[in-house]
Protein backbone atom coordinates (compact mmCIF):
# COMPACT_ATOMS: atom_id res chain seq x y z
CA UNK A 1 0.00 0.00 0.00
CA UNK A 2 2.14 3.24 -1.09
CA UNK A 3 2.10 5.96 1.71
CA UNK A 4 2.18 8.77 -1.50
CA UNK A 5 -0.75 9.00 -3.54
CA UNK A 6 -1.94 12.45 -5.78
CA UNK A 7 -5.15 12.35 -3.99
CA UNK A 8 -5.83 15.65 -2.02
CA UNK A 9 -9.38 15.94 -0.88
CA UNK A 10 -10.97 14.37 1.96
CA UNK A 11 -13.47 11.94 0.98
CA UNK A 12 -12.20 8.40 1.11
CA UNK A 13 -15.04 7.06 -1.51
CA UNK A 14 -12.65 9.57 -3.86
CA UNK A 15 -9.48 7.88 -3.13
CA UNK A 16 -10.72 4.71 -3.40
CA UNK A 17 -12.57 5.45 -7.07
CA UNK A 18 -9.41 7.45 -8.10
CA UNK A 19 -6.12 5.57 -6.36
CA UNK A 20 -7.55 2.17 -4.80
CA UNK A 21 -10.27 1.17 -7.51
CA UNK A 22 -9.66 -2.55 -7.22
CA UNK A 23 -11.41 -2.11 -3.34
CA UNK A 24 -14.42 -0.96 -4.62
CA UNK A 25 -16.61 -3.70 -5.55
CA UNK A 26 -17.32 -4.15 -9.10
CA UNK A 27 -21.09 -4.66 -8.57
CA UNK A 28 -21.62 -4.98 -12.75
CA UNK A 29 -19.99 -8.08 -13.37
CA UNK A 30 -22.26 -9.89 -10.44
CA UNK A 31 -25.44 -9.26 -11.86
CA UNK A 32 -24.53 -11.15 -15.14
CA UNK A 33 -23.76 -14.50 -13.69
CA UNK A 34 -25.77 -14.65 -10.38
CA UNK A 35 -29.11 -12.65 -11.46
CA UNK A 36 -31.92 -13.99 -8.90
CA UNK A 37 -30.02 -15.93 -6.13
CA UNK A 38 -28.17 -12.78 -4.59
CA UNK A 39 -29.29 -12.57 -0.75
CA UNK A 40 -31.86 -9.84 -0.59
CA UNK A 41 -32.14 -7.91 2.51
CA UNK A 42 -36.15 -7.16 3.83
CA UNK A 43 -38.15 -4.73 5.83
CA UNK A 44 -35.79 -1.52 7.63
CA UNK A 45 -37.86 1.08 9.11
CA UNK A 46 -37.28 4.58 10.28
CA UNK A 47 -38.84 7.01 12.56
CA UNK A 48 -38.75 10.62 14.50
CA UNK A 49 -39.49 11.12 17.74
CA UNK A 50 -39.86 13.38 20.79
CA UNK A 51 -35.57 12.84 21.44
CA UNK A 52 -34.48 12.00 18.07
CA UNK A 53 -35.00 9.35 15.68
CA UNK A 54 -35.03 5.25 15.72
CA UNK A 55 -33.79 3.17 12.93
CA UNK A 56 -34.98 -0.80 12.75
CA UNK A 57 -34.35 -3.66 11.11
CA UNK A 58 -35.56 -7.22 10.73
CA UNK A 59 -32.77 -9.68 10.55
CA UNK A 60 -33.55 -11.97 7.49
CA UNK A 61 -31.90 -12.51 4.30
CA UNK A 62 -33.26 -13.62 1.44
CA UNK A 63 -32.64 -15.42 -1.54
CA UNK A 64 -35.39 -16.10 -4.07
CA UNK A 65 -37.32 -17.99 -1.62
CA UNK A 66 -35.17 -19.50 0.29
CA UNK A 67 -33.38 -18.48 3.41
CA UNK A 68 -30.47 -16.32 2.54
CA UNK A 69 -29.29 -16.10 6.60
CA UNK A 70 -31.80 -15.27 9.75
CA UNK A 71 -29.11 -13.27 11.58
CA UNK A 72 -27.86 -10.95 9.05
CA UNK A 73 -27.83 -7.11 10.54
CA UNK A 74 -28.93 -4.67 8.27
CA UNK A 75 -28.96 -1.55 10.58
CA UNK A 76 -25.34 0.17 11.09
CA UNK A 77 -24.11 2.71 13.01
CA UNK A 78 -22.23 5.06 10.05
CA UNK A 79 -20.96 7.28 13.27
CA UNK A 80 -21.69 8.23 16.98
CA UNK A 81 -24.69 10.42 15.83
CA UNK A 82 -25.69 8.87 12.31
CA UNK A 83 -27.19 5.11 11.15
CA UNK A 84 -28.04 3.59 8.17
CA UNK A 85 -30.69 0.73 7.21
CA UNK A 86 -30.33 -1.35 4.03
CA UNK A 87 -32.64 -2.39 2.20
CA UNK A 88 -32.06 -4.55 -1.75
CA UNK A 89 -29.07 -6.88 -2.60
CA UNK A 90 -27.39 -7.34 0.72
CA UNK A 91 -23.56 -7.40 -0.44
CA UNK A 92 -23.55 -4.06 -2.18
CA UNK A 93 -25.64 -2.64 0.58
CA UNK A 94 -23.26 -3.94 3.50
CA UNK A 95 -20.49 -2.92 1.71
CA UNK A 96 -21.60 0.60 1.17
CA UNK A 97 -22.46 1.12 4.53
CA UNK A 98 -18.67 -0.15 5.24
CA UNK A 99 -17.90 2.69 3.10
CA UNK A 100 -20.07 5.07 4.60
CA UNK A 101 -18.56 4.32 8.04
CA UNK A 102 -15.35 4.73 6.63
CA UNK A 103 -15.65 7.73 4.93
CA UNK A 104 -17.62 9.97 7.98
CA UNK A 105 -14.66 8.99 10.16
CA UNK A 106 -12.03 10.30 7.34
CA UNK A 107 -13.87 13.50 6.95
CA UNK A 108 -13.77 14.00 10.29
CA UNK A 109 -9.95 13.25 10.75
CA UNK A 110 -9.14 14.93 7.75
CA UNK A 111 -10.65 18.06 8.02
CA UNK A 112 -10.77 18.01 11.92
CA UNK A 113 -14.21 18.51 12.54
CA UNK A 114 -17.59 16.57 11.26
CA UNK A 115 -19.52 16.47 8.39
CA UNK A 116 -23.56 18.22 9.04
CA UNK A 117 -25.84 15.24 9.61
CA UNK A 118 -27.04 16.73 5.54
CA UNK A 119 -23.93 16.43 4.44
CA UNK A 120 -23.29 13.26 5.15
CA UNK A 121 -26.97 12.25 3.78
CA UNK A 122 -25.85 14.16 0.26
CA UNK A 123 -22.58 11.91 0.27
CA UNK A 124 -24.63 8.50 0.64
CA UNK A 125 -26.89 9.79 -2.29
CA UNK A 126 -23.49 10.17 -4.31
CA UNK A 127 -22.24 7.07 -3.29
CA UNK A 128 -25.67 5.42 -4.38
CA UNK A 129 -25.43 7.56 -8.02
CA UNK A 130 -22.38 5.78 -8.60
CA UNK A 131 -24.00 2.49 -7.99
CA UNK A 132 -26.69 3.21 -10.96
CA UNK A 133 -25.51 1.27 -13.66
CA UNK A 134 -25.44 -2.45 -11.49
CA UNK A 135 -29.24 -0.77 -10.01
CA UNK A 136 -30.58 -0.62 -13.87
CA UNK A 137 -29.81 -4.25 -14.00
CA UNK A 138 -31.25 -5.06 -10.74
CA UNK A 139 -28.85 -5.11 -7.66
CA UNK A 140 -30.52 -2.21 -6.39
CA UNK A 141 -29.56 -0.34 -3.09
CA UNK A 142 -31.84 1.18 -1.29
CA UNK A 143 -31.10 2.85 2.06
CA UNK A 144 -32.37 4.78 4.60
CA UNK A 145 -30.09 7.29 6.75
CA UNK A 146 -31.54 8.25 9.89
CA UNK A 147 -29.59 10.73 12.30
CA UNK A 148 -29.55 13.57 15.48
CA UNK A 149 -28.81 16.73 13.91
CA UNK A 150 -26.69 18.21 16.47
CA UNK A 151 -26.86 21.54 15.32
CA UNK A 152 -31.09 22.02 14.65
CA UNK A 153 -31.43 19.59 17.70
CA UNK A 154 -33.76 17.33 16.32
CA UNK A 155 -33.49 13.81 14.57
CA UNK A 156 -34.12 13.52 11.06
CA UNK A 157 -34.00 11.03 8.32
CA UNK A 158 -34.03 10.40 4.40
CA UNK A 159 -35.02 8.24 2.18
CA UNK A 160 -33.45 7.15 -1.25
CA UNK A 161 -34.16 5.60 -4.54
CA UNK A 162 -31.85 3.84 -6.74
CA UNK A 163 -30.67 6.86 -8.76
CA UNK A 164 -29.54 8.41 -5.58
CA UNK A 165 -32.50 10.59 -5.19
CA UNK A 166 -32.71 11.86 -1.69
CA UNK A 167 -36.11 12.18 -0.07
CA UNK A 168 -36.01 13.96 3.33
CA UNK A 169 -39.36 12.37 5.83
CA UNK A 170 -40.48 14.13 8.70
CA UNK A 171 -42.88 11.44 10.32
CA UNK A 172 -41.38 7.97 9.35
CA UNK A 173 -40.87 5.66 6.27
CA UNK A 174 -40.27 2.12 5.62
CA UNK A 175 -38.45 0.55 2.70
CA UNK A 176 -37.36 -3.30 1.71
CA UNK A 177 -40.36 -5.69 0.72
CA UNK A 178 -42.06 -5.98 3.86
CA UNK A 179 -42.27 -1.85 3.83
CA UNK A 180 -45.54 -1.65 2.64
CA UNK A 181 -47.06 -3.00 5.76
CA UNK A 182 -44.50 -1.38 8.26
CA UNK A 183 -45.57 1.95 7.16
CA UNK A 184 -49.26 0.85 7.55
CA UNK A 185 -48.81 0.28 11.14
CA UNK A 186 -46.57 2.87 11.66
CA UNK A 187 -49.45 5.18 10.93
CA UNK A 188 -51.56 3.83 13.30
CA UNK A 189 -48.82 3.83 16.20
CA UNK A 190 -46.69 6.65 15.69
CA UNK A 191 -46.71 10.11 17.42
CA UNK A 192 -44.32 13.25 16.57
CA UNK A 193 -44.08 13.59 20.55
CA UNK A 194 -43.31 9.58 20.97
CA UNK A 195 -41.21 9.07 23.70
CA UNK A 196 -37.82 6.62 23.31
CA UNK A 197 -39.80 3.64 24.96
CA UNK A 198 -42.52 3.94 23.42
CA UNK A 199 -40.74 4.60 19.51
CA UNK A 200 -39.55 0.94 20.28
CA UNK A 201 -42.57 -0.32 21.37
CA UNK A 202 -43.97 0.87 18.15
CA UNK A 203 -41.36 -0.04 15.90
CA UNK A 204 -41.17 -3.76 17.50
CA UNK A 205 -45.06 -3.70 16.65
CA UNK A 206 -44.40 -2.37 12.96
CA UNK A 207 -41.93 -5.13 12.37
CA UNK A 208 -44.40 -7.85 13.44
CA UNK A 209 -46.93 -6.54 11.48
CA UNK A 210 -44.29 -6.52 8.51
CA UNK A 211 -43.41 -10.46 9.36
CA UNK A 212 -46.67 -10.86 9.44
CA UNK A 213 -48.24 -10.29 5.95
CA UNK A 214 -44.93 -9.95 4.30
CA UNK A 215 -42.42 -14.02 3.95
CA UNK A 216 -39.39 -12.59 3.81
CA UNK A 217 -39.38 -10.40 6.81
CA UNK A 218 -38.10 -11.62 9.79
CA UNK A 219 -39.79 -10.28 12.69
CA UNK A 220 -38.70 -11.79 16.31
CA UNK A 221 -37.48 -15.19 16.43
CA UNK A 222 -38.37 -15.88 20.26
CA UNK A 223 -36.92 -19.88 19.83
CA UNK A 224 -33.82 -18.83 18.44
CA UNK A 225 -33.14 -15.58 20.30
CA UNK A 226 -32.70 -13.60 17.09
CA UNK A 227 -33.77 -10.28 17.47
CA UNK A 228 -34.65 -7.10 15.32
CA UNK A 229 -31.21 -4.48 15.55
CA UNK A 230 -32.95 -1.05 16.87
CA UNK A 231 -30.95 2.04 17.09
CA UNK A 232 -31.62 5.23 18.81
CA UNK A 233 -30.15 8.46 17.69
CA UNK A 234 -30.45 11.65 20.32
CA UNK A 235 -28.37 14.53 21.60
CA UNK A 236 -26.75 11.86 23.83
CA UNK A 237 -25.55 10.12 20.19
CA UNK A 238 -26.64 6.83 19.50
CA UNK A 239 -27.50 3.60 21.73
CA UNK A 240 -29.18 0.39 21.04
CA UNK A 241 -32.41 -1.00 22.41
CA UNK A 242 -31.44 -4.35 24.21
CA UNK A 243 -32.74 -7.93 23.11
CA UNK A 244 -34.90 -7.77 26.69
CA UNK A 245 -36.27 -4.85 25.52
CA UNK A 246 -37.35 -6.03 22.03
CA UNK A 247 -38.00 -9.27 23.96
CA UNK A 248 -40.59 -7.87 26.55
CA UNK A 249 -42.33 -5.54 23.60
CA UNK A 250 -42.87 -8.85 21.62
CA UNK A 251 -44.28 -10.79 23.92
CA UNK A 252 -47.04 -7.88 25.14
CA UNK A 253 -48.07 -8.29 21.12
CA UNK A 254 -48.04 -12.14 21.68
CA UNK A 255 -50.44 -11.55 24.92
CA UNK A 256 -52.44 -9.15 23.09
CA UNK A 257 -53.04 -11.53 20.53
CA UNK A 258 -53.72 -14.88 22.17
CA UNK A 259 -56.36 -12.30 24.11
CA UNK A 260 -58.18 -11.95 20.88
CA UNK A 261 -56.72 -9.14 19.85
CA UNK A 262 -55.85 -7.98 15.94
CA UNK A 263 -52.62 -6.68 15.98
CA UNK B 1 32.05 26.08 -21.10
CA UNK B 2 31.99 26.72 -17.72
CA UNK B 3 32.38 23.55 -15.09
CA UNK B 4 29.90 23.07 -12.31
CA UNK B 5 31.28 23.51 -8.73
CA UNK B 6 32.04 19.83 -6.96
CA UNK B 7 30.60 19.46 -3.79
CA UNK B 8 30.99 15.93 -2.08
CA UNK B 9 28.18 14.22 -0.87
CA UNK B 10 29.20 14.67 2.84
CA UNK B 11 29.00 18.38 2.37
CA UNK B 12 25.61 18.19 0.67
CA UNK B 13 24.32 15.86 3.65
CA UNK B 14 25.49 17.83 6.17
CA UNK B 15 24.10 20.96 4.68
CA UNK B 16 20.76 19.34 4.48
CA UNK B 17 20.89 17.96 8.10
CA UNK B 18 21.97 21.84 9.40
CA UNK B 19 19.04 23.13 7.38
CA UNK B 20 16.43 20.74 8.93
CA UNK B 21 17.78 21.30 12.12
CA UNK B 22 17.55 25.09 12.11
CA UNK B 23 13.84 24.77 10.92
CA UNK B 24 12.67 22.02 13.63
CA UNK B 25 14.52 24.07 16.22
CA UNK B 26 12.41 27.27 15.77
CA UNK B 27 9.53 25.39 16.76
CA UNK B 28 7.93 24.67 20.56
CA UNK B 29 8.38 21.30 21.71
CA UNK B 30 5.73 18.14 21.90
CA UNK B 31 5.73 15.37 24.64
CA UNK B 32 4.20 12.44 24.44
CA UNK B 33 4.08 10.55 27.53
CA UNK B 34 2.45 7.02 28.77
CA UNK B 35 0.24 7.07 31.95
CA UNK B 36 -1.29 4.39 33.37
CA UNK B 37 -4.50 4.01 31.16
CA UNK B 38 -2.71 4.89 27.95
CA UNK B 39 -0.52 7.77 26.21
CA UNK B 40 -0.68 11.90 26.45
CA UNK B 41 0.30 13.68 23.99
CA UNK B 42 1.25 17.08 24.65
CA UNK B 43 2.44 20.30 22.31
CA UNK B 44 2.64 24.01 23.35
CA UNK B 45 0.11 25.60 21.21
CA UNK B 46 -2.41 28.45 21.22
CA UNK B 47 -3.24 28.57 17.71
CA UNK B 48 -6.41 26.49 16.16
CA UNK B 49 -3.80 24.61 13.58
CA UNK B 50 -3.33 21.40 15.73
CA UNK B 51 -0.18 19.69 15.52
CA UNK B 52 -1.66 16.41 17.18
CA UNK B 53 -3.78 14.10 15.60
CA UNK B 54 -5.96 11.07 15.29
CA UNK B 55 -4.48 8.53 12.43
CA UNK B 56 -6.21 5.25 13.31
CA UNK B 57 -7.85 3.64 16.38
CA UNK B 58 -5.23 3.48 18.10
CA UNK B 59 -2.67 5.47 16.34
CA UNK B 60 -2.02 9.16 16.89
CA UNK B 61 0.46 11.57 15.42
CA UNK B 62 2.46 14.85 16.41
CA UNK B 63 4.76 16.71 14.37
CA UNK B 64 6.73 20.11 15.15
CA UNK B 65 8.44 22.06 12.30
CA UNK B 66 7.14 23.39 9.38
CA UNK B 67 2.76 22.98 9.64
CA UNK B 68 2.18 22.52 6.05
CA UNK B 69 4.97 19.87 5.71
CA UNK B 70 3.76 17.77 9.13
CA UNK B 71 -0.23 18.29 7.86
CA UNK B 72 0.26 16.96 5.00
CA UNK B 73 2.19 13.74 5.99
CA UNK B 74 -0.58 13.35 8.31
CA UNK B 75 -3.22 13.30 6.16
CA UNK B 76 -1.29 11.09 3.76
CA UNK B 77 -0.88 8.72 7.40
CA UNK B 78 -4.85 8.69 7.50
CA UNK B 79 -5.87 7.86 4.27
CA UNK B 80 -3.06 4.88 4.30
CA UNK B 81 -4.89 3.91 7.52
CA UNK B 82 -8.06 3.94 6.40
CA UNK B 83 -7.53 2.53 3.09
CA UNK B 84 -5.40 -0.72 5.06
CA UNK B 85 -8.27 -1.06 7.60
CA UNK B 86 -11.01 -0.75 4.87
CA UNK B 87 -9.22 -3.49 2.86
CA UNK B 88 -7.92 -5.65 5.58
CA UNK B 89 -9.53 -5.00 9.09
CA UNK B 90 -9.22 -2.45 11.60
CA UNK B 91 -6.88 -4.83 14.16
CA UNK B 92 -4.73 -4.87 11.22
CA UNK B 93 -3.70 -0.92 10.93
CA UNK B 94 -0.49 -0.85 13.20
CA UNK B 95 2.25 1.89 14.12
CA UNK B 96 5.15 0.14 13.40
CA UNK B 97 4.07 -0.33 9.64
CA UNK B 98 3.24 3.36 9.61
CA UNK B 99 6.21 5.04 11.21
CA UNK B 100 7.81 2.97 9.03
CA UNK B 101 5.78 4.30 6.05
CA UNK B 102 6.66 7.59 7.13
CA UNK B 103 10.42 7.23 7.74
CA UNK B 104 10.74 5.57 3.84
CA UNK B 105 8.88 8.85 2.64
CA UNK B 106 10.95 11.65 4.86
CA UNK B 107 14.28 9.29 4.30
CA UNK B 108 13.61 9.44 0.63
CA UNK B 109 12.82 13.32 0.54
CA UNK B 110 15.75 14.03 2.23
CA UNK B 111 18.21 12.26 -0.16
CA UNK B 112 16.38 13.02 -3.30
CA UNK B 113 14.68 16.74 -2.85
CA UNK B 114 16.82 20.04 -2.61
CA UNK B 115 15.05 21.20 -0.07
CA UNK B 116 14.62 18.40 3.14
CA UNK B 117 11.32 18.42 4.96
CA UNK B 118 11.82 20.73 7.97
CA UNK B 119 10.09 18.31 10.68
CA UNK B 120 10.24 15.99 13.08
CA UNK B 121 7.05 13.64 14.00
CA UNK B 122 5.74 11.08 16.80
CA UNK B 123 4.08 8.41 16.11
CA UNK B 124 1.92 6.79 19.33
CA UNK B 125 0.57 3.60 19.49
CA UNK B 126 -1.72 2.45 22.32
CA UNK B 127 -1.36 -1.19 23.28
CA UNK B 128 -4.59 -3.30 23.12
CA UNK B 129 -5.32 -5.69 25.94
CA UNK B 130 -7.22 -8.74 23.92
CA UNK B 131 -3.81 -9.84 21.90
CA UNK B 132 -0.95 -10.95 24.42
CA UNK B 133 1.93 -9.35 21.65
CA UNK B 134 0.26 -5.95 21.53
CA UNK B 135 -0.44 -5.00 24.83
CA UNK B 136 2.61 -2.33 24.70
CA UNK B 137 2.46 1.05 23.77
CA UNK B 138 4.50 2.36 21.05
CA UNK B 139 6.26 5.99 21.01
CA UNK B 140 8.21 5.77 17.55
CA UNK B 141 9.98 9.34 16.51
CA UNK B 142 10.98 9.93 13.11
CA UNK B 143 13.19 12.49 12.12
CA UNK B 144 13.84 14.77 9.41
CA UNK B 145 16.33 12.41 7.67
CA UNK B 146 13.78 9.59 8.14
CA UNK B 147 15.89 8.53 10.94
CA UNK B 148 13.64 6.35 12.80
CA UNK B 149 13.82 5.37 16.03
CA UNK B 150 11.17 4.05 19.56
CA UNK B 151 11.24 5.23 23.16
CA UNK B 152 9.48 3.89 26.36
CA UNK B 153 7.88 5.48 28.38
CA UNK B 154 8.16 9.12 26.66
CA UNK B 155 9.20 11.13 23.70
CA UNK B 156 9.58 14.52 22.93
CA UNK B 157 10.16 16.54 19.43
CA UNK B 158 11.26 20.01 18.93
CA UNK B 159 13.36 22.85 19.66
CA UNK B 160 14.57 22.25 22.88
CA UNK B 161 14.56 18.79 23.41
CA UNK B 162 17.38 18.34 25.80
CA UNK B 163 15.75 20.86 28.23
CA UNK B 164 12.07 19.01 27.97
CA UNK B 165 13.87 15.47 28.28
CA UNK B 166 16.29 16.02 31.42
CA UNK B 167 12.83 16.77 33.67
CA UNK B 168 11.02 13.46 32.27
CA UNK B 169 14.35 11.73 32.71
CA UNK B 170 14.27 12.57 36.00
CA UNK B 171 10.60 12.67 36.86
CA UNK B 172 8.86 10.06 34.85
CA UNK B 173 7.86 6.38 36.40
CA UNK B 174 5.86 3.53 35.01
CA UNK B 175 2.08 3.81 35.41
CA UNK B 176 1.39 7.44 36.45
CA UNK B 177 -2.62 8.60 36.51
CA UNK B 178 -3.47 10.41 33.37
CA UNK B 179 -3.54 13.87 35.62
CA UNK B 180 -0.25 13.41 36.94
CA UNK B 181 1.44 12.75 33.29
CA UNK B 182 -0.12 16.09 32.81
CA UNK B 183 1.24 18.15 35.03
CA UNK B 184 4.50 16.50 34.57
CA UNK B 185 4.34 17.57 30.44
CA UNK B 186 3.64 20.92 31.43
CA UNK B 187 6.59 20.99 33.71
CA UNK B 188 8.67 19.35 31.18
CA UNK B 189 7.46 22.13 28.70
CA UNK B 190 7.97 24.74 30.65
CA UNK B 191 11.30 23.90 31.17
CA UNK B 192 12.11 23.81 27.02
CA UNK B 193 10.05 27.60 26.63
CA UNK B 194 12.07 30.28 25.93
CA UNK B 195 9.96 32.75 27.66
CA UNK B 196 9.90 33.27 31.36
CA UNK B 197 5.94 32.98 31.62
CA UNK B 198 4.58 29.40 32.59
CA UNK B 199 2.29 27.65 30.50
CA UNK B 200 -1.40 27.59 31.47
CA UNK B 201 -4.12 25.52 29.81
CA UNK B 202 -4.70 27.68 27.40
CA UNK B 203 -1.47 27.85 25.89
CA UNK B 204 -1.41 23.61 25.33
CA UNK B 205 -3.07 21.41 23.11
CA UNK B 206 -3.69 18.08 24.82
CA UNK B 207 -4.85 14.54 23.34
CA UNK B 208 -5.19 11.39 25.09
CA UNK B 209 -5.71 8.11 24.07
CA UNK B 210 -7.05 5.88 26.37
CA UNK B 211 -7.16 2.25 26.21
CA UNK B 212 -10.25 1.65 28.22
CA UNK B 213 -12.04 3.62 25.34
CA UNK B 214 -14.50 1.51 22.71
CA UNK B 215 -13.85 2.07 19.51
CA UNK B 216 -11.61 5.07 19.00
CA UNK B 217 -9.44 5.57 21.50
CA UNK B 218 -8.02 9.45 20.49
CA UNK B 219 -9.88 12.50 22.14
CA UNK B 220 -8.83 15.68 22.10
CA UNK B 221 -9.34 17.95 25.09
CA UNK B 222 -10.88 20.96 26.09
CA UNK B 223 -9.27 24.25 27.35
CA UNK B 224 -11.56 23.36 30.60
CA UNK B 225 -10.94 19.45 30.74
CA UNK B 226 -6.76 20.36 30.40
CA UNK B 227 -7.42 23.09 33.30
CA UNK B 228 -9.34 20.50 35.20
CA UNK B 229 -6.38 17.77 34.60
CA UNK B 230 -3.53 20.06 36.35
CA UNK B 231 -5.58 21.08 38.99
CA UNK B 232 -6.09 17.96 39.99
Amino acid sequence: MPLRGNYQGSSFFELLQLEQRHLLPDLSAWVESSGETIPHGTTVLAMRFGDGVLVAGDRLATAGHSVASRDVVKVFETDPYSVMAISGAAGPCIEMARVLSVELEHYEKIEGESLELEGKANKLSQMIRANLPAAMQGLAVVPLFAGYDTRRKTGRLWKFDITGGRYEELEFDATGSGGLYARESLKHGWDAQLNRNDAVKVAVAALTAAADEDRATGGVDLERGIYPVIKVCTSEGQTDASEDEIAACYRSILEARAAGGNL
Amino acid sequence: MSMPFYVSPEQVMADKAEFARKGIARGKSIVAIEHQTGIMMMAENSTTLSKVGEIYDRIAFAGVGKFSEFDQLRKVGVRFADTKGYAYSREDVRGRALANAFSQVMGEVFTREIKPLEIEIIVAEVGDDRYEDHKKNSLYRVKYDGFISDHPGYCVIGGNVEDVEAILKNDYRDGMPAGEAASLGCRALNAGAEHSSELDAESLEVCLMDRNRTGRKFCRLSTEEVQGMLDA
